[in-house]
């Protein structure tokens, strides 16, 4: 599996300036947002039981990037978490590890320490996360770091007043630069922050200028602002993302991040990878969930399928 | 015309043919077939086209090449023709009277009554061109995010079977209505008192109304009547002047398209003020849906 | 569809609903058993499992229903509208606290999915029951003069691919204005009417305000035919819409129908293309297609034919077709052996005519009656695929050029009940709305529907409108 988008040959010339690239991304089908809602609400009604319920929570809980980005985050709390995305149930050992734990630049490296020899990736929030407001020698800078404390991906934040402001060749420009400071190493995820670009066809359209720019992943929100991560606005990147691989054969993954708290949220999340994306795209390599409190119903609702009973907040650990 | 033959002076008058009214034209039934039509006393008047299964056929395709130009007018510019039919109407008053008296047997004052209740007829339908959505139609809170519209639009082509007695005012009647909303008419003529019908075509023909909107038969009302209810491109068919035999003939051929059939009903008083029944019957309602943004449960309601 | 993703089995519990081995006729609030004696079976359409015996209602039972619905007017059409319209607020409440009974009997009876009955059919069920019950007391505001009168007894005729929403759409109008009623379901769904007729009981309604009978073609001919009924309505087929229109000609009574159709769904190369591949997926592959105004022909753009049929293709690949009591069930069976082997005769047609066949990998049950989603591409006007309707999960795709020509061969029907229009443009929508000869227009979005909202159709497809206040001019004498 390629960990890299290349650049995308079939759409190469989208990106030669400002004005072709606007030209594409207003040429993209709009999005009807009744439809769209309407859609995913549907998809929210599958009923997943037995078997498939045990395969989704473990799925589930492998795809969750377990993120603390709190000013008061310190060592010990990151160390705490990093334990957790190893083991995440202690009763339990064959519950699977997440995915990764997502901190801060200055937190990568306890973090990596935490996670050392487990499998489970450190991401690293960058750019001058959350409001992506900083000079782009900053950003990079910024990215560096965490790069160089070992993060294994980067979260970073789409300058969204330069695409509200239709300048997106800046925005692909950024995204671009970034991709580069991530070098070989680390992959890119691109925040979007959903809840600011505030329509529909806005996020199509960041979609697409972070899959050209070569995102590796293209995530929803920072989980900082109102609205985050929804079924509908997931839906659309996942719709997204297959027609990008459609057309060009690069497949690049989807994080939705905030406001995923239980189960049965994840699981309609994965309704929707599952029939809009397609199978390919059920594996933590190409989908996570951005989450913290997640992890902790995942783990009782993983309980109450293998002992019966209802477990709750005593029977898991508190971070 | 009785009093024409009346006229004391050496001048000999000149009487005119009466034609059909088709596709905006005055031809001849195409049969070639006249039927003598008297006054209430029994006394010649004229010969009247008697129209065939082919001129039917003809009305109907005039019917619907104007109907499309004619339902899509805007409802303003409709109501400005039908009132021009009133003002040329009121110009011809005089000729449409006498006529009226020849085919009622009415003294000159009734008739008179009865031809200035069809000039404001024209009028009162005028008016109702761009009202009658707004009272019929308007918009519909559907529990959802969309927008929801119903409005009133022309059936299509309808035949309209004219009341048999009331020769202009049941005539006007039953024909203003039919066009007011945007249909377009094929009207038979009372079958014992045509003239007053064919007149008014030569009033229609001068009054803005496009061609084919209107189209007026004369003859035997069954002969045209059967055909016109059997025809797979008529939409409607209104049986105000069948009686009741002919009524139920017509409404079963009526069937094999699923015509709009409005049935005949006892009128006792052309002169009263009409309800809107005789517009709606030939109105189809289509309701239009489209979402709205959404009510923000993604936070992204565009 | 073998996915790593694997669905495990979701059914509804069907022992919400107790039905018994035989009901009688419905009449003057008892359950009776026909005239002479005859009885029919009626099947579980996705098993072929017979779920209960019927009393076949003959022209004697009809004669007693009607006699029974004209004593109940007298009473009925005097009460105040204010008391009428708290015993269908009474029915509304019943079927709500009842609906997933009944969503579940529907599902048996009827074939269809769990999750339609239960989201669609039954919440739109006690919504017009809701609707129609608050006209009661306000006629006099609805536009048709002071005091409109009812007719009198109301003869109702159903079909069974909505059986319960087809009731309500009929008995909930008919009787907030104050009229009785003689209802016949359709002979393959029975069952809910009869359920129906046990919440009249539970809600108090005056003896012979409703009456079912069950039955056959002949049932319905009779009713409709009987003199002493002043209203008819109807919703099935054009033919036999026709026929009726034939039988009430040179009466007095009142007739609406609500027949056939051959919806275009209109896709313009600006459309929003995901939601459009929804709303054609809704729109004929709802209810297994077995809906008047489904969108049975797909008219596309040429400009994006390919890469709409590659994205409808894929997401016909995910549809799930299987037992209806399944909660995860997309496409359930067809409602019967007979119509599946119309579907099945047409289909044959379709590909004879040259047209191309396509359907997604789809593993049918091995009893009952199934029909894969199917879509037919290269198909002209010239189709039987393209005018006939089938009536069943059948797509025809065809191809235009230009609004005009798509507005053309829309219209291009003897039928007239429903469109849809994709596109992105709205004074596209308005203009391509304002051509098209049909009675609901759905424009970015496909089959919806709401008790406000006025349904029937222009042309064959017969005439009146069901729901919203329209809906009450069909059983006032205005």
């Amino acid at each position: 599996m390629p960990t890299t988008a290349s650049p995308a040959h079939a759409l190469a010339d989208v990106t030669a300036s400002d004005s072709t690239l606007r030209r594409f991304l207003h040429g993209l089908p709009g999005v009807d947002a009744v439809g769209l809602e309407a859609r995913a609400a549907s998809l929210g009604t599958r009923s997943i039981k037995t078997t498939a319920k045990a395969y989704a929570i473990d799925l589930a809980i492998s795809m969750v990037d377990l993120t603390t980005l709190e000013g008061a985050d310190t060592p010990g709390k990151v160390r705490a978490l990093g334990a957790k995305a190893v083991h995440p149930d202690p009763t339990d050992r064959t519950a699977p590890a997440t995915a990764a734990v997502c901190v801060y630049p200055d937190m990568v490296a306890t973090a990596k320490e935490a996670v050392a020899g487990s499998g489970v990736k450190v991401a690293s929030v960058a750019t001058a996360f959350p409001a992506g407001r900083a000079a782009l020698d900053v950003k990079l800078a910024d990215v560096r770091d965490a790069v160089a404390a070992g993060a294994d991906e980067i979260d970073m934040v789409i300058d969204r007043g330069a695409f509200l402001a239709g300048k997106y060749l800046k925005v692909y420009d950024e995204i671009v630069a970034v991709k580069e400071a991530c070098g070989t190493s680390a992959r890119l995820k691109v925040i979007f922050e959903t809840g600011e670009l505030s329509t529909y066809d806005n996020i199509r359209r960041a979609s697409w200028v972070g899959m050209l720019a070569g995102a590796d992943f293209i995530k929803t929100s920072t989980g900082k602002v109102a609205v985050n991560a929804t079924p509908a606005n997931t839906l659309l990147m996942l719709e997204a993302v297959r027609d990008f691989r459609a057309q060009t054969g690069v497949q690049v993954g989807v994080k939705p991040a905030g406001g995923i708290r239980t189960t049965k949220d994840a699981i309609k999340f994965l309704v929707l990878v599952n029939e809009t994306a397609g199978e390919d795209w059920l594996d933590n390599h190409w989908f996570r969930f951005g989450a913290s409190s997640l992890l902790n119903d995942l783990l009782m609702q993983r309980q109450k399928l293998a002992t019966g009973r209802y477990s709750g907040p005593d029977y898991v650990t508190v971070d | 015309m009785s009093e024409k033959t009346e006229k004391t002076d050496l001048r000999l008058s000149v009487f005119k043919t009466y034609k059909l009214y088709v596709g905006g034209k005055f031809p001849r039934s195409e049969s070639g077939r006249v039927y003598e039509v008297t006054d209430s006393k029994g006394n010649w008047l004229a010969n009247a086209p008697q129209s065939s299964r082919k001129d039917a056929r003809d009305a109907v395709v005039a019917a619907r090449k104007a109907f499309g130009a004619w339902s899509g007018a805007t409802a303003y510019n409709r109501g400005q023709i039908l009132y021009r039919i009133a003002e040329m109407l009121e110009g011809r008053r005089e000729q449409f009277v006498r006529e009226v008296a020849d085919a009622e047997g009415l003294s000159k004052s009734k008739a008179a009554a009865q031809v200035d209740a069809a000039i404001d007829r024209w009028v009162w339908y005028a008016g109702w061109t761009d009202k009658i959505s707004q009272v019929v139609g308007g918009a519909n809170p559907v529990a959802g995010p969309f927008f929801n519209l119903s409005s009133p639009e022309p059936t299509g082509v309808v035949a309209v079977v004219a009341p048999q007695e009331s020769s202009f005012l049941g005539l006007v009647s039953v024909i203003a209505p039919v066009i007011a909303t945007g249909n377009t008419a094929i009207v038979i003529a009372s079958e014992k008192s045509p003239l007053p019908a064919l007149s008014l075509g030569e009033v229609l023909a001068t009054s803005d109304l496009p061609g084919g909107v209107v189209n007026v038969l004369s003859g035997r009302t069954a002969e045209i009547a059967a055909p016109l209810a059997a025809h797979q491109d008529v939409n409607a068919i209104d049986l105000a002047g069948a009686d009741e035999v002919l009524a139920k003939e017509l409404e079963i051929a009526a069937a094999d398209n699923l015509k709009r059939v409005l049935r005949p009903q006892a009128v006792d008083n052309w002169s009263a003020t009409p309800g809107t029944e005789r517009m709606t019957a030939f109105l189809e309602t289509k309701t239009v849906w489209h979402p709205t943004g959404s009510l923000g449960a993604s936070g992204s309601s565009y | 569809m073998a996915s790593v993703f694997e669905y495990a089995p979701a059914p509804e519990s069907r022992s919400v609903v107790d039905i018994a081995p035989s009901y009688g006729l419905f009449i003057d609030g008892e359950f009776v058993e026909a005239a002479d004696g005859k009885v029919f079976k009626t099947v579980s359409p996705s098993t072929e499992e017979v779920l209960s015996e019927v009393a076949q209602a003959g022209e004697a039972d009809v004669d007693r229903a009607v006699k029974a619905a004209r004593k109940a007017f007298e009473k009925w059409s005097a009460l105040p509208g204010s008391e009428r319209a708290k015993y269908l607020f009474r029915i509304a409440r019943i079927i709500q606290e009842r609906s997933r009974e009944l969503a579940v009997l529907e599902t048996l009876d009827n074939g269809k999915p769990i999750k339609e009955t239960r989201d669609a059919d039954l919440p739109l069920v006690a919504a017009h029951f809701f609707y129609y019950a608050g006209w009661a007391d306000k006629l006099d505001h609805a536009g048709f003069g002071a005091n409109p009168r009812p007719l009198g007894v109301a003869g109702q005729v159903i079909p069974w691919n909505f059986p319960l929403l087809m009731l309500a759409w009929k008995i909930a109008p008919a009787l907030a204005t104050g009229n009785t009623v003689v209802l016949k379901p359709a002979e393959t769904t029975p069952l809910s009417a009869l359920f129906f007729a046990d919440i009249c009981r539970q809600a108090g309604l005056p003896k012979g305000v409703v009456n079912i009978l069950p039955g056959y073609g002949d049932t319905g001919a009779a009713l409709v035919s009987h003199p002493d009924v002043n209203k008819v309505a109807f919703t099935g087929s054009t033919a036999v819409g026709k026929e009726i229109a034939r039988t009430v000609a040179g009466t007095r009574k009142k007739l609406t129908l609500e027949l056939g159709g051959k919806g275009a769904n209109i896709v313009f190369d600006d459309a929003p293309i995901d939601q459009a591949v929804e709303g054609i997926v809704t729109g004929i592959f709802f209810n297994q297609g077995q809906v008047c105004c489904a969108g049975s022909r797909l008219l596309v753009q040429e400009s994006i034919q390919d890469e709409l049929l590659d994205s409808l293709k894929r997401r016909l690949s995910t549809l799930r077709l299987g037992d209806p009591l399944d909660k995860n069930t997309d496409i359930g069976a067809i409602n019967s052996a007979e119509q599946l082997a119309r579907i099945t005769a047409l289909t044959e047609q379709g590909e004879a005519e040259g047209a191309e066949r396509w359907s997604p990998a789809c593993e049918l049950p091995s009893s009952g009656y199934w029909f894969a989603p199917t879509l037919f591409t290269n198909v002209t006007q010239a189709h039987t695929i393209a005018r006939d309707e089938i009536f069943g999960p059948v797509l025809s795709v065809l191809t235009f050029r230009t609004p005009d020509e798509a507005v053309a061969k829309a219209n291009n029907t003897q039928y007239g009940l429903s469109a849809g229009i994709w596109t992105e443009k709205g004074s596209r929508i308005l203009a391509v709305a304002n051509k098209l000869r049909a009675g609901v227009v759905w424009s970015n979005t496909f089959n919806k529907f709401d008790p406000t909202s006025p349904f029937g159709g222009y042309k064959e497809s017969g005439f009146g409108r069901e729901g919203g206040r329209h809906g009450l001019e069909a059983y006032l004498d205005v």
